[in-house]
């Protein structure tokens, strides 16, 4: 038998710091940035939470605050996140430089970044596993309410999550107000349609491309943040974050940019993520690889059925991707 | 004054355009600048005299004869992917699928080594893996190339969800081969046969690497630049309106670079496995596919060019690989010092495309 109940909180765990990843390049896509650098964001966010967090724990020793122990690794990794936002902003919407490459130096630097602070600060706590081990601020951010172990498979399946979860879920739920329903969410959608029909109305292009690439990157930073306080338990190690910003730039496409799709999606793809290690396969590892597969082939049938079906409403903002110069015609 | 009109500080302009010499100026300051900024961030963590950093930078390529070749292999390996990928860029197509499609090559070419290594003698059996490898990479391409002349499906992400299929496939294989079972990796195929390896050019293991390189790099340019195809992708890149006004048959042409780039994708592949590593790994290809995208991008997709930008970058990703061996920092350390060299270059752009035309000397012209 399928073990559903303890299936389904690991993939929407594990769906998380996709729906966050996601729901940040959402809001950055609108406004027409093509962020490729959001897997790279998401490691720098991931590692200033943990900087802050390491220095606190080691400061403060027995006598932390869980508030403190929450609200410094988040205020780092917003801050981390904005920078990395901030300086894809400068490079393509002041400096005009190709969104592409300056995406893909973004996860570079950023996977690098994280790599090697996270290097450092394993060398510095001085541990014989190649990993930092941040179990106290883990404890505060996974701290679910008091009665969810009261209410069996209900509040496993329901609140057996920290409080980032729920932000996570608000925050798209948000993103998804904001962009559909408000005037900035329309200003916004215009930027990334046609900067030039929205200059001519007298909306300020490059501070809706700043505002919104700055708020994606901070939200994206949370994923990685997530992941590493909530999902592992507060354990950084190399590479542990894997691919996991890529699949979160490949769920823009699935839920056909709207974040209040990426809830379900980001959990269906959490669940594809690792699927491979609930279906029972025996000894034969090597098809476990295969299944492994599913959540990238899944992406590719959406990008191929959406581009064929070529429903106005399902496409990409028209112009994302590509510089706005005013004098340009 | 009375004159209530906004006058900003600077405004920005298009310029037209800059001779090539003040361009490169642009570029080479920016290196140099970049180079400076790196400096300072090593000589900040490790507290050591910035002209050491360069010295150890170098002494990291250039140190001994081993380091050179090794220096010169990553660079013909980083090269062969760019020169594979810049077709597809200059028709504005982000191919950005190189290391699935050279993981592909690989795969073909162990399959190759594997399955028929001591079966076939090497002069069927090598020609066989060059053939496959190319069909793989090639076949790796075609599809989202296919979909995008089809229906426009987005070829950047296209491409980039094939990498992971390509390394899940990969991954596949390694365990159906692995060698003892349970190890999780192939380890060295053929090792007393050599069946299916590259010949090594008299005692230099990587020279036959390095002169493929070169002889594709050549015909690359040549290709681009003199043939009918070159022509076609040129002007496929800058408007495709205007190329089907012309009679370009724009969806032949996709499908056609894309078949040719992952075909020199999986000759890349092969080289990898059949030439010099002899083994298959998920991690083979390094992630030289976006590298690649760089190197592409910073020589404004010329092939000539491109030497010297995946030089620049090879030689930046020893030299602080060294830096990092030397002070015991982390392997990363290198990401790091590529993605400030690449944001001044790609910062640097700017200065070539635009000029900013500050107050004092609008008013000037203004009178």
């Amino acid at each position: 038998m399928f073990d559903f109940i303890s299936f389904i909180p690991r993939a929407i765990m594990q769906g998380i710091p996709l729906l966050l990843g996601s729901t940040g390049e959402t809001l950055t896509e609108k406004s027409g940035n093509l962020n490729l650098g959001i897997p790279g964001i998401m490691y720098v966010g991931a590692i200033c939470g943990v900087i802050g967090s390491f220095y606190y724990e080691q400061s403060a020793g027995a006598a932390m605050v869980p508030l403190l122990a929450v609200c410094i690794p988040l205020l780092c990794s917003l801050l981390g996140s904005l920078m990395m936002g901030l300086l894809y902003c400068f490079l393509t919407v002041t400096l005009r430089a190709n969104q592409n490459v300056t995406g893909l130096a973004m996860t570079t630097f950023g996977v690098g970044f994280g790599n090697f602070f996270g290097g450092s600060l394993i060398k510095l706590s001085g541990s014989d596993v190649p990993a930092i081990v941040l179990s106290n601020t883990s404890i505060a951010f996974r701290k679910v309410l008091p009665f969810a172990s009261s209410l069996g498979w209900f509040g496993k399946l329901f609140f057996s999550y920290g409080f980032l979860a729920y932000t996570a879920v608000a925050v798209a739920l948000v993103a998804s107000y904001v962009l559909r329903r408000t005037r900035v969410g329309l200003n916004l959608r215009a930027v990334g349609e046609s900067p030039t029909t929205a200059d001519a109305a007298g909306v300020n292009v490059a501070r809706y491309k700043y505002t919104a690439t700055c708020l994606g990157s901070m939200i994206a930073g949370l994923g990685g943040l997530y992941y590493i306080m909530d999902y592992t338990s507060g354990i950084w190690s190399s590479d542990a974050f894997g691919d996991r910003g890529w699949l979160a730039i490949a769920l823009v496409i699935f839920t056909v940019w709207r974040p209040n799709v990426g809830v379900l999606a980001s959990f269906l793809f959490g669940g594809l993520y690792i699927l491979h290690m609930y279906i029972p396969s025996g000894m034969n590892l090597a098809i476990k690889e295969i299944y492994k597969m599913l959540p990238y082939v899944v992406t590719i049938i959406v990008l191929v059925i959406s581009s064929m079906r070529n429903k106005r409403e399902n496409q990409p903002p028209a112009s994302l991707g590509l510089p706005y110069f005013r004098e340009e015609r | 004054m009375n004159n209530k009109t906004h006058n900003p500080l600077f405004h920005v302009s298009k310029r037209s355009a800059l001779p090539w010499y003040v361009a490169w100026a642009i570029r080479g300051g920016a290196v140099v600048a970049a180079l400076l900024m790196c400096a300072l961030v090593t000589t900040l963590l490790t507290g050591e005299n910035p002209l050491q950093v360069y010295v150890t930078i170098f002494q990291g390529s250039f140190g001994s004869a081993r380091r050179i070749w090794l220096l010169f292999q990553n660079i013909a390996m980083l090269l062969c992917v760019a020169l594979a990928i810049t077709p597809a860029f200059r028709m504005r197509c982000w191919n950005l699928g190189g290391d699935g499609q050279m993981l592909m090559g690989g795969l073909a070419t162990t399959a190759c080594m594997i399955l028929l290594g001591g079966k076939l003698p090497n002069a069927v059996l090598i020609p066989l893996m060059i053939l496959t490898s190319i069909v793989a990479g090639a076949i790796w391409a075609a599809i989202p190339a296919f979909f995008k002349a089809k229906w426009n499906t987005n070829e950047t992400l296209f491409t980039l969800m094939m990498n992971y299929i390509a390394t899940q496939l990969v991954a596949f294989f390694i365990i159906v081969w692995e060698v003892p079972k349970g190890a999780g990796q192939i380890g060295i195929i053929n090792q007393s046969s050599q069946a299916g390896w590259l010949p090594t050019i008299g005692s230099y293991k990587y020279l036959l690497n390095i002169i493929v390189v070169a002889l594709i790099c050549v015909v690359m340019y040549l290709y681009l630049n003199y043939t009918k195809h070159g022509y076609e992708i040129s002007v496929v890149g800058e408007s495709e309106r205007t190329a089907r006004y012309v009679g370009i048959h724009v969806e032949k042409v996709i499908v056609r670079t894309m078949l040719l780039s992952g075909a020199i994708c999986g000759i890349t592949g092969m080289l990898l496995v059949g030439g010099t590593e002899h083994t298959l790994t998920t991690t083979i290809t390094a992630g030289r596919g976006f590298t690649a995208v760089m190197v592409s991008w910073l020589a404004k997709f010329n092939p000539i060019w491109m030497v010297l930008t995946s030089f620049l970058l090879v030689f930046l990703e020893r030299g602080s690989g060294q830096i990092a061996t030397d002070f015991g920092l982390s392997s990363s350390y290198s990401d790091i010092l590529t993605g400030i060299i690449l944001f001044f270059i790609i910062g640097s752009e700017f200065f070539i495309n635009y000029k900013i035309n500050f107050r004092h000397s609008a008013e000037k012209e203004g009178k």
